[in-house]
């Protein structure tokens, strides 16, 4: 157990200090790095509460792919930071009352008997054998396969939405057509003109 | 382990939706350019044949499939319908304006059909996660059609606000859900109603809960105090793309209401009653002084939506199946009038001009008399005038608030509509009393005139011979709750 609480506690300290020097520092990359810091932690975390699955999910998707391209993103902006923390000081009091009276409020309720160890029970520690990854997949294809679907079908939708968006047929550049390249026939290359050859003088 | 395959009958319409969704992109893709109109006609078909289905397989118990998370009952039945006939129309009334600007692409049919199928899941939503999932494939579809034109940078900023604050709403949507959630320990809209009746959980969670949840609803409701979206995104989307906005939408939100407040937190109903007298009050008094100040038509019946928010929401204030009952025959009302209303908006313009300030109407009863009257019967059913279907749908909703006892609400539900008559009626001044500024002809196809005389002639009829209606909305909610 002891081993345990040591993990969780500087886990948890790394995923606050970074978490704190995400919205801290002054340039931009450093604060896309620590973001994936507290994502790596993170999913330390939840492989404490024996999430596996979910743990790998998330350094797969959001370290290995959503990050990267983000970090490339930031690295290409150029980004005027005088300008953004213009009237920073201005709007500061009412951005710290309301932070304030949110975090009173979250507190009440996450420090209620509600949440409290007795209620929530500690939940079983599994067996070697038991897979998590297995028994999502059972559950997503049975249970929740309705929602599973709509998520599939909200993807298809944020496809058909990006290339409505962006997608252009410039007529203005000079690509080859491979397609048509391809198919051409000879007929259409060559030309073969009958002229009346010319006699030798 | 045992797994049984769930019913999939009463979800047919959605599957079948669906289908033809893939069909309709694909059909798209190899009809190219010059056959962009079989698009339109194949979503027509869609449409009417999710409303044979839907018709096929109603009936009034309520019926529960996908382990409990999709439900189909009178009331997601009866609003389907009505979700098929709205974006029906919607296509037909933005036909002639769409191809005129460039839009009249397969995205924009199979977006639409995207939207209407995530409605459709929101009105049969009987799981948490299902409804927000709903709500997303509306919304998402929604924020890439009002960016579908391009060019326009007005249309650009429109979609990047609708957006952003979308996004925020869903996250509030989300964050009152997982207080729910922590509280009760399910999903399921009806363990939550009984989980909540055993008091078992702390009181204090579900209100924290709820303040988040009605923020998200109100956000997608654009009720003030979360209304900042609406106006900007009614101006800066196309003719056609605000139309879609503004009306089916508001029947799949009712759906979401209904689902969310009334069968999920209906225990909590004395919490929610004060949230939303404070929201429908600041509605009704923003939407109608503001919309004083308009100049822009689109702009001004944003702000007419938002009055009729807070009009809707005293339905749900009445608690009960006359409230309810009346805020879904409002709502349908509604629709009614804001489709005629945009059609005719869309009527008026053409090629590069797109007839959206109020001064634009000047003189139209001198310009096309037939069109002058509809709008002017629009008008009087949003003012409330008798015997329009508008004046009925107030008085129903005001006489199920008035048995819940709030005759106070009731007397500044009344001074404020009085007050938002002036907008309406300037409108029937401008097209009557001023002469024309602009003589072209208007020039529009048959189909587009039997709809919107059909439209006209329905808000009369309906306003006359409200009975059907108000049966059919009553008969909707009695047999669901």
């Amino acid at each position: 157990m002891i081993f345990q609480d040591f993990v969780f506690y500087s886990l948890a300290s790394v995923v606050i200090i970074s978490a704190l020097g995400v919205i801290t520092l002054r340039n931009p990359v450093y604060s896309v790095l620590l973001l994936v810091l507290a994502f790596v932690t993170s999913s330390g975390l939840w492989l404490l509460l024996e999430a596996e699955f979910l743990a790998i999910a998330l350094v797969v998707v959001y370290v290995g792919a959503v990050m990267v391209l983000f970090l490339f993103v930031v690295m290409m902006l150029d980004i005027n930071l005088d300008q953004m923390r213009e009237g920073f000081w201005k709007w500061f009091p009412f951005g710290a009352i309301l932070a304030f009276i949110m975090t009173v409020e979250m507190s009440m309720v996450l420090m209620s008997k509600q949440f409290s160890s007795e209620i929530i029970q500690t939940p079983e520690y599994k067996s070697v054998d038991y897979s998590n990854t297995k028994e999502l997949g059972r559950l997503i294809y049975t249970e929740y396969v309705y929602v599973f679907e709509l998520a599939a079908v909200i993807l298809l939708v944020a496809m058909v939405a990006a290339i409505a968006i962006t997608l252009r047929h410039r007529t203005d550049k000079k690509s080859s057509n491979a397609s048509r390249q391809i198919a051409v026939s000879r007929n259409e290359r060559l030309k073969v003109i009958s002229m009346p050859a010319e006699k030798k003088e | 382990m045992d797994f049984l395959l769930p019913d999939f009958t009463p979800a047919y319409p959605e599957i079948f939706l669906l289908f033809m969704i893939c069909v309709v992109m694909l059909a798209d893709l190899f009809a190219g350019e010059k056959n962009r109109l079989l698009s339109f006609y194949l979503s027509l078909l869609t449409l009417a044949g999710c409303a044979f289905i839907t018709y096929g397989i109603y009936s009034t118990e309520v019926r529960y499939t996908f382990s409990g998370m999709f439900v189909g009952d009178a009331m997601s039945d009866t609003l389907k319908l009505m979700i098929y006939l709205t974006v029906a129309a919607v296509l037909i009334y933005s036909r002639a304006y769409i191809s005129l600007r460039g839009l009249l692409k397969g995205e924009f049919f199979s977006l639409t059909l995207f939207a209407t199928l995530g409605m459709m899941v929101m009105v049969s939503a009987s799981h948490l996660i299902t409804l927000y999932l709903g709500i997303e494939l509306l919304s998402l579809s929604l924020y890439a059609m009002v960016a579908l034109q391009r060019e326009s940078a007005v249309a650009t900023e429109a979609a990047i606000k609708f957006f952003v604050l979308g996004a925020l709403a869903s996250g509030f949507l989300l964050y009152g859900m997982s207080m729910l959630y922590g509280a009760t320990g399910t999903l399921h809209i009806s363990e939550l109603t009984k989980s909540i009746q055993q008091g078992t959980a702390d009181h204090d969670i579900f209100v924290v809960g709820l303040v988040f949840v009605v923020a998200g609803i109100s956000f997608k409701l654009s009720a003030v105090p979360f209304h900042m979206w609406a106006p900007d995104v009614y101006e800066g989307a196309p003719t056609a793309i605000t139309l879609f906005i503004g009306s089916a939408p508001k029947l799949a939100a009712f759906g979401f209401v209904m689902r969310l407040l009334v069968e999920g937190l209906g225990e909590l109903a004395t919490d929610w009653q004060g949230m939303l007298v404070l929201l429908s009050v600041a509605s009704m008094a923003v939407g109608n002084f503001v919309a004083i100040a308009q100049l822009n038509i689109k702009r001004m019946l944003a702000y007419s939506t938002i009055s009729h928010v807070g009009f809707v929401l005293l339905g749900f204030i009445a608690i009960g199946e006359n409230g309810y009952s009346s805020a879904m025959f409002y709502v349908i009302a509604y629709v009614l009038m804001t489709l005629g209303a945009f059609g005719i908006i869309m009527l008026l313009s053409r090629e590069g001009f797109e007839a959206d300030k109020i001064s634009d109407f000047k003189g139209l009863n001198q310009r096309s008399p037939w069109l002058a009257f509809m709008m002017l019967l629009i008008m009087f059913s949003m003012a409330g005038v008798p015997p329009m279907i508008g004046f009925y749908a107030k008085l129903a909703v005001f006489q199920a608030v008035l048995e819940a006892g709030y005759v106070w609400l009731v007397v500044v539900a009344v001074v404020l509509a009085l007050i938002g008559a002036f907008y309406y009626l300037r409108i029937i001044k401008f097209m009557y009393f001023d002469a024309p500024e602009d003589t072209r002809p208007i020039l529009f196809k048959p189909d587009v005139r039997i709809l919107i005389s059909t439209n006209g002639l329905a808000i009369v009829l309906l306003g006359i011979f409200p009975q059907a209606l108000m049966g059919l909305s009553l008969s909707a909610i009695q047999h669901s709750m």
